[in-house]
């Protein structure tokens, strides 16, 4: 039991897989100007990154070794397919927002990284906690920059005003694409500052 | 005319790293030295200038709602837009491999430049993404699509050249412990990235 939680713990914060790994970044930065898009990204690629390790690990005896990625590629985009799917269903409005974020879920390397290095080698129920896990990790990352883009860039909170209710005039620099990339930037001077292990050299 | 537009546009304005964030992973891993991060950038524009034309008329002919109408009335009504995510990774995945056997066969001197970095292409963002913003933007043809891709692919080559340029300097800068790495690397990116919003608005 104290090695699940481990495996769950471990993704969020020691070994988060976007401010430590520095993995998936590619469909992390666009969707972070509203914290709603964000959460829905969130969602979506923690649901992807669980169920497919899991299939991938219910699979991994059978898995011949020299076509394994191709496997994977088809397991992923399967679940990307479900998802988007499921989105234009019943939240029509944010899928057109997110719009090609969502399919490119299937190169996002936390998903192939997370089945490439533990799903392939684990049972299926450790595998799924890990996947969810690193899911969830991936999220926190993406909703604190989204917090920070709509707080300053637009003065509201999920669409509520907040700053701009105390007249704050917005600041439209930061909804622009390359402050996400800064925010994150001193996102992970923040983590690497209380964390100094994770300092490089 | 419009070909010429597109290329600009798809280069600077639209430059697939500081406006969409597309292919990061390997623009942030493989940006250590010049020298290895030109042998990805001209596969990225390489592969991407293969796979997008086929793409393109994978979505035309087959994906697009109605596109199977060649094969008799009775197809007219089919949409096959679902399956475009599978399509295009499979074939991405497909052509990468061909590619890189051809490549290794006839052009050994380009084989061992290019290295490694040719099947990482397979999962690169960039790849998949600028077939999926093809079948977005509804390209009139072939041509076009083909001028997109050259584009995005140089833009993309500029962005890593230009960032592992900066990275070899920046290692002889004194930079603070926590920010050391890939903290400074990302606020680099960052203000790259506005120098380039300098072009948006450009139309030729």
């Amino acid at each position: 039991m104290g090695k699940l939680k481990e495996t769950f713990l471990n993704p969020i914060l020691k070994g988060n897989p976007i401010t430590v790994l520095v993995l998936g970044i590619c469909s992390a930065l666009a969707v972070t100007v509203e914290l709603k898009g964000a959460c829905v990204m969130a969602l979506s690629v923690i649901v992807v990154t669980g169920v497919s390790s899991l299939i991938a690990s219910l699979l991994r005896n059978t898995i011949p070794n020299r076509v394994r990625i191709i496997i994977q590629l088809v397991i992923v985009a399967m679940m990307v397919i479900l998802v988007d799917q499921f989105l234009k269903a019943f939240a029509f409005a944010i899928d057109k927002q997110l719009s090609v974020y969502i399919g490119l879920i299937i190169t996002n390397c936390i998903v192939m990284g997370r089945i490439e290095a533990f799903a392939l080698g684990n049972k299926p129920i450790p595998s799924l906690v890990d996947g969810l896990a690193n899911g969830l990790g991936y999220g926190l990352i993406l909703i604190a920059v989204a917090f920070f883009r709509e707080l300053f860039g637009s003065g509201t909170l999920f669409g509520v005003p907040v700053l701009s209710a105390l007249g704050y005039t917005n600041n439209g620099l930061v909804i622009l694409p390359p402050m996400a990339l800064i925010i994150l930037g001193l996102i992970i001077w923040a983590q690497r500052s209380v964390q100094k292990d994770l300092q490089e050299k | 005319m419009e070909y010429i537009s597109l290329f600009v546009k798809s280069i600077f304005v639209d430059n697939m790293i500081f406006a969409y964030f597309l292919g990061m992973c390997s623009y942030l891993a493989v940006s250590k030295n010049v020298k290895t991060a030109n042998g990805l950038g001209i596969a990225v524009i390489f592969v991407l200038l293969i796979t997008l034309p086929v793409n393109y008329l994978l979505n035309k002919f087959v994906l697009q709602p109605g596109a199977l109408r060649w094969l008799g009335a009775g197809f007219a009504d089919v949409d096959l837009s679902f399956l475009s995510f599978i399509l295009f990774i499979a074939v991405i995945a497909a052509i990468v491999q061909v590619v890189e056997m051809v490549v290794e066969k006839f052009l050994p001197t380009l084989y061992a430049s290019l290295g490694i970095y040719l099947p990482l292409i397979a999962v690169n963002c960039a790849i998949l993404g600028a077939a999926l913003f093809m079948q977005q933007r509804e390209f009139a043809n072939v041509g076009e699509a083909t001028v997109y891709a050259l584009g995005s692919g140089i833009g993309w080559y500029l962005a890593i050249v230009a960032l592992a340029a900066i990275r070899e300097k920046l290692a002889y800068s004194n930079v603070p412990a926590g920010l050391k790495g890939i903290g400074i690397t990302f606020i680099t990116v960052g203000l790259m990235g506005i120098a380039f919003m300098a072009f948006m608005g450009i139309s030729l």
